[in-house]
């Protein structure tokens, strides 16, 4: 890449953003494969090259990075973030026609070339098309997965280069820092923030505004401003594609939360199993360091600001902020009593602001364009817009954003776009694994702070994982209580002890041997440990516990009383019987039979001995005539 | 913090109580903690002491300021139920059997249980059984017993510098440990025991010896003596309920008497003794300006320590053997040529308010063609333990006196129990009295306080004097005298907080409220002695004119002074890599710990090994794969014969081999040849 000259003012940041501007408006054709982890890992490398070597066989120039214009002819190929639709990917995206090309092969690139690039027609086999096959869509926005998102904190994840700091400084990246700077007090920044109502993205909701002023009261020479990136619910990966997407809006955030509270050093503490992210930040890193947009005085002016990559080993406690705190001192990641909170006495016991990737990677936007203009999304005690990664039974899965307070049936049934596997919606699991489960009464429901509270869920990182009438309840608690006990940290006793009881009981169900008692204990001992933990994650573990015995109880009694397992699922209730008419009395089945529980004679219709059977379904595996049912 | 808060009702003064639990505990209601201990970090993990404050709901008291105006509720209905589930998690992961525990009626989660009326535990099994850790002499860990409360990290980390024990694992896997699941005997663990005394229950436990006590009696062939320190009868005193600790001495003699120990000594005599050798010693380096500052050598612990973490200042350690190895010494010697039997049918019990004495009486180099100067070791609390179970009542015992020589000390080598002690003992020695007048006290080195300064003058020199107590004190003086910040003539450093009377093998509670009151005891009994100057003790005087010589004499150094080595801190297994039966083999030993092994270390190994068997030299190595030389700033390390080389990267390996490995076995060949 061409090298950045160090602005020394924010004049030269304005020179350098037009200068940006024009030199990618002069670009006929830009193509942009996604980097984001999830294309990479599925086939983009490949993509890219092939592209690459067609443009070169087709002898059309390709710019060395988005400033070189030395051929006019020159197109523009680059790699972007995730646009959040990894469900079709590897994504190929033209510029400026905006053409979205899904699934793309490294045999497409021919195509791309001949036809787009060169004629600037679209391949109509790349563009999406719906899942009923109705709609073919040419651009992105006639997506109907995007068409009803709103995208505000993803806005350039997917259409920049998050590997080169000029495509970001184009669409106005710095201009925040900048104004903030030198146009506005920190106490004007605080207040900015705590007007815009901006609350904590990483799942707790404590309004950011307080926090700051917090941290800005608290005396002492030092002070961190700490980015939790430490995204660890399962299925979640709203923080990594603003890394690997965008990573100089959150870097911008942290200076700005720099200045405003008197820190002149910040640590993102980044899981290591994000490799892609890592290695996009240290890169926007040494990008803003080079172009004097991060390190001693910025842009010329007083303030000095640097930025510390700490990789964590992926404890889930360490997303807890003081969990976080001890792990960057490099003691173990266990919480710490709460006073003093870490705006008093945080990293290495001086005041310090954690805040997580997206809370962050909003305050740029916040500060460019008002508080104002960021409560008018979102509603009035939840302004703004929250990320959320929607996977499960729906036809799109991906990254999508709306506005806080878009209703759990709008997510669900218009930018999910419905039950994919035809059966009917049964619930959504909100918030990760202490997140709660919430039912078809909840589709009305407002996704925001307060309403997800009201009912026992929260937001969380949020994740949302739709499920249709196959998924057995009892078997999400459990599933969910496993990987609680397994990342809790074992200090408190309550969260410690108390969730490998809860998932003891929970086994117990799930195989059969559940007595009703354990319903009352299961209970008593959720609220316990729900209200008598130390941490987050330990008040929390019990959610998916309580919120399935609250709306599915029936589902427990079935499975304790009844011995059966409505949805099917548990492998410990399923029977399974030959239906007569359709076998063909092959015997394979008997075959495969570990227990010898199959009899019969060659071509007639087998019997499974119910008593014998252990219920292993290798029978069913085997059987070529679809003659065993499990039910 | 002033003003008040509201518990249960009562309006109760914040009195600068730093947390709630203080507040609430000085207003008369006793909330159950595990995890709590005042000189301890606030760790805020048992939950026990949860309470209710209006308008914040549930939290734990001891992480919470007391604020004015705050209102508390201490037991509602949600407090009681969370409290009780607790307790019944924790019961339900215990592997229980109360009736044979070591901690059986001192045990907190017994005694909680029952006080909260804990009667049903509705879960399933314990975790699996984990191996108990007993290989070291002070000790026994029991991880099935511990409850996780952090109290043992938090004292060994916090009060003690060292941090041997940690937690491992997540989730319901979590143990506390030693670095690498090692036992406490390979890695550098002091055994001063302060991890014992705040256990809860019984995962940390004194290793006892009361039964091989019991079969040395019973063996008609040994004469079994018996020495008891100093601190002894200070908890021994609190113990039986006795105000006044030599009273409370004279009826623990009638009850070892009927026990069965033939001699019942004082290790106070053996302190007067230590007392004179030392103030010479100290006297002689002050006039030589050699070693100074003389470190005090009487507690195991801190030796230990030094060995491990400061071995350039073993010098300045006192070369005198610790009271109770100079009394084992000099009692085996006297008493086989006063009674005329072998020096092995002497069996020497030493009584001792401390864990690291047993780790002390095994050290090599206090024994005598393999026969130890102390036998047996006992703490006060196996005392305890010895005497209730042949059932003597001790309080109803007539007092019974010691026997002599060794039953006659000075008020100087009674406070060695306290810290102050052993300077204020070897300065009353050192600045000396008037025949007639009474021994000079020294007020200023009293107290429990972690580190007392104090400037005295002897003779023409003013001298400066630290006394430590608590080895993070003791670590942090040691720091200030390396950087040259601070300057001393002598330190006296016991590596528990408050010296010996709050040994790690003392009774519960040893806190330190338990531990002023012990002092208060032990200076109540030199102050009740006739004589308070080590040097007065007639036969201490008796013993040099008899045996000794004077102090500092050969003979003296023979019988009561040691050495001290550089020790390893952590002890790990060599893996054999190549066959050593065969002989004439130089021994090359490659670090193969986590900072060598990511320098390379693994590496070099294998290209080291590969070089050998290239040259043909194969069998003329014998090549290990060991842990941790103790170099890291220098890794990776490879140890060549007796010498450790560091910085040898994979790069290097062959240049190490051609200049530093292969000339070792010319070199042996040359001596064969010349042979």
């Amino acid at each position: 890449m061409t090298p950045i000259a160090p602005l020394k003012s924010p004049q030269e940041l304005e020179e350098l953003k037009q200068k940006a501007i024009s030199a990618i408006k002069a670009c006929s054709t830009r193509i942009l494969v996604c980097g984001g982890t999830g294309c990479m890992s599925n086939g983009a490398p490949a993509v890219f090259q092939a592209i690459q070597d067609e443009l070169a066989k087709a002898g059309v120039p390709v710019r060395a990075d988005i400033m070189s214009d030395e051929d006019e002819k020159a197109i523009g190929l680059g790699y972007s973030g995730c646009p959040g639709f990894c469900q079709v990917g590897p994504i190929v995206r033209i510029l400026p026609a905006d053409y979205f090309y899904v699934q793309v092969r490294p045999e497409d690139a021919k195509d791309i070339v001949e036809e787009t690039v060169l004629k600037g027609n679209p391949v109509e086999r790349l563009l999406f098309k719906t899942h009923d096959g109705v709609q073919i869509c040419k651009t992105r926005n006639e997506i109907p997965f995007y068409k009803d998102q709103t995208n505000v904190v993803l806005a350039e994840c997917g259409v920049i280069e998050p590997g080169d700091i000029r495509d970001y400084i184009a669409r106005n990246g710095y201009r925040a820092m900048a104004e903030a700077l030198f146009g506005m007090t920190p106490e004007a920044v605080i207040d900015e923030i705590t007007r815009s109502g901006l609350r904590g993205r990483g799942g707790g909701g404590f309004p950011t505004g307080r926090k700051w002023a917090a941290t800005q009261a608290a005396q002492s020479p030092k002070k961190y401003i700490v980015c939790n990136a430490d995204e660890g619910d399962p299925g979640a990966f709203m923080d990594e594609s603003i890394m690997e997407g965008n990573p100089h809006a959150m870097l911008e955030g942290m200076i700005i939360a720099g200045y405003a509270v008197g820190a002149d050093e910040g640590y993102i503490y980044v899981r290591a199993e994000y490799p892609l992210a890592i290695q996009r930040l240290r890169r926007a890193i040494a990008q803003a360091e080079e172009a004097n947009l991060l390190g001693d005085r910025i842009l010329g002016s007083p303030f000095s600001f640097h930025i510390h990559i700490k990789e964590g080993a992926g404890a889930f406690v360490c997303g807890e902020e003081t969990a976080l705190i001890n792990s960057i001192e490099g003691r173990r990641g266990m919480p710490r009593p709460k006073p003093p909170f870490p705006a008093q006495a945080g990293l290495w016991g001086k005041p310090t602001v954690v805040n997580n990737v997206e809370t962050f990677a909003n305050v740029p936007k916040i500060i460019l364009n008002g508080a104002e203009w960021f409560r008018s999304f979102g509603n009035e005690k939840s302004p703004g817009t929250k990320v959320f990664a929607l996977t499960g039974a729906v036809v799109n899965t991906g990254l999508i954003e709306v506005p806080m307070g878009t209703t759990l049936g709008d997510v669900v049934f218009n930018i999910g776009g419905g039950m994919r596997t035809g059966r009917p919606f049964k619930a959504v699991q909100i918030g990760g694994p202490s997140g709660a489960c919430l039912t078809k009464d909840h589709l009305d429901l407002p996704l925001d702070y307060d309403s997800l509270k009201s009912v026992g869920a929260m937001v969380g990182s949020g994740g949302l994982v739709v499920m249709d009438e196959s998924t057995c309840m009892v078997e999400i608690a459990r599933f969910f209580m496993q990987f609680t006990q397994k990342e809790s940290c074992g200090k408190c006793v309550l969260c410690r002890e108390g969730t490998k009881r809860m998932l003891e009981i929970l086994e117990k169900i799930v195989s059969g041997q559940g007595r009703m008692e354990d319903l009352d204990l299961l209970e008593e001992l959720a609220i316990a440990v729900r209200d008598g933990s130390l941490c987050g994650l330990g008040k929390s573990a019990p959610n998916p516990v309580l919120s399935t015995l609250k709306h599915f109880r029936d589902e427990y009694v079935a499975h304790i009383v009844d011995g059966i397992c409505p949805a099917g699922e548990c492998e410990a209730f399923k029977s399974y019987t030959i239906i007569e008419e359709k076998c063909k009395g092959c015997g394979l089945c008997a075959k495969k039979c570990p227990v010898n529980a199959i009899s019969g004679e060659i071509r007639k219709p087998f019997k499974i001995d119910k008593e014998a059977c252990i219920k292993c379904g290798a029978c069913a595996d085997a059987c070529k005539f679809e003659a065993i049912m499990r039910a | 913090m002033e003003g008040y808060v509201t518990i249960d009702g009562v309006k109760t003064p914040i009195n600068g109580k730093k947390n709630l639990l203080e507040v609430i505990r000085a207003s008369g209601t006793e909330l159950p903690t595990f995890c709590y201990h005042s000189e301890l970090s606030v760790y805020g993990a048992c939950r026990m002491c949860i309470v209710e404050i209006e308008g914040r709901g549930i939290q734990p008291s001891c992480s919470t300021p007391p604020e004015d105006g705050m209102v508390v509720h201490t037991h509602t209905p949600q407090v009681m139920r969370i409290r009780k589930m607790a307790l019944e998690l924790l019961l339900a992961n215990h592997h229980g059997n109360c009736q044979t525990c070591e901690k059986n009626t001192k045990c907190r989660l017994q005694e909680l249980a029952q006080k909260l009326g804990v009667k049903n535990v509705r879960f399933g099994e314990p975790n699996e059984l984990l191996p108990i850790d007993d290989k070291n002499q002070s000790i026994v860990r029991d991880p099935n017993k511990c409850i996780l409360c952090g109290d043992c990290v938090r004292m060994c980390k916090e009060i003690q510098g060292i941090g041997v024990l940690d937690f491992v694992g997540r989730g319901s896997n979590v143990r506390v440990c030693p670095a690498f699941g090692k036992n406490l005997n390979q890695v550098e663990c002091v055994y001063c025991g302060q991890c014992v005394s705040v256990c809860p229950t019984g995962a940390l436990t004194i290793k006892s010896q009361v039964d091989d006590v019991w079969k040395a009696i019973n063996d008609p062939n040994k004469i079994v003596v018996t020495q008891i320190a100093p601190a002894v009868r200070a908890a021994i005193a609190a113990e039986f309920g006795i105000t006044d600790g030599e009273h409370a001495l004279g009826k623990v003699v009638t009850a070892l008497r009927r026990a069965g120990f033939d001699r019942v000594y004082d290790t106070s005599f053996a302190a007067d003794l230590t007392t004179v050798e030392e103030a010479t010693e100290f006297l002689n380096r002050v006039t030589e300006g050699k070693h100074l500052p003389q470190f005090t050598s009487c507690c195991p612990a801190w030796v230990k320590f030094v060995e491990q973490f400061y071995p350039e200042y073993l010098s300045n350690l006192s070369s005198c053997k610790s009271p109770q190895q100079m009394f084992g010494s000099l009692a085996k010697r006297y008493l086989s040529e006063e009674l005329g039997v072998p020096r092995e049918n002497i069996y020497v019990v030493s009584i001792m308010p401390c864990t690291a004495k047993k780790f002390e009486a095994r050290r090599p180099e206090f024994a005598v063609d393999g026969d130890p100067d102390v036998n047996a070791v006992l703490t006060t609390q196996e005392l305890i333990k010895m005497i209730s179970e042949v059932g003597i009542r001790v309080a109803d015992l007539p007092l019974g006196s010691m026997d002599m020589p060794f039953g006659f000390k000075t008020g100087a080598g009674i406070i060695f129990g306290a810290s102050g002690g052993v300077a204020e003992a070897v300065l009353r020695t050192a600045v000396g009295s008037e025949p007639g007048a009474a021994a000079p006290e020294f007020h200023e080195v009293r107290g429990l306080e972690g580190l007392k300064e104090a400037n005295v003058v002897v003779g023409d020199k003013k001298l400066n004097l630290a006394i430590v107590s608590g080895l993070l004190n003791a670590r942090q003086v040691l720091e200030k005298i390396k950087s040259g910040e601070a300057n001393y003539d002598l330190i006296e450093v016991m590596a528990c907080r408050g010296g010996c009377i709050g040994g790690g093998g003392q009774p519960l509670p040893n806190d330190m409220a338990a531990r002023e009151d012990r002092k208060n005891i032990l200076y109540n009994c030199d102050a009740v002695q006739p004589l308070h100057n080590a040097a007065d003790n007639p036969y201490i005087k008796e013993c040099y004119s008899r045996m000794l010589h004077r102090p500092n004499s050969p003979v003296a150094h023979k019988l009561l002074h040691t050495k001290y080595r550089s020790r390893r801190r952590i002890q790990g297994e060599d893996v054999e890599l190549t066959d050593s039966t065969s002989v004439e083999k130089v021994p090359v030993s490659v670090c193969i710990g986590t900072n060598c092994y990511l320098r390379g270390s693994y590496d070099t190994l294998r290209r080291l090994i590969n070089m050998a068997k290239d040259a043909g030299l194969a069998d003329r190595f014998d090549f290990k794969a060991t842990f941790c030389f103790e170099k890291c700033m220098s890794s990776p390390n490879v140890q060549v014969g007796d010498t450790i080389h560091g910085g040898i990267t994979p790069d290097k390996a062959e240049e190490f081999f051609e200049q530093v490995i292969k000339p070792t076995v010319d070199a042996k060949a040359n001596e064969e040849v010349e042979v």
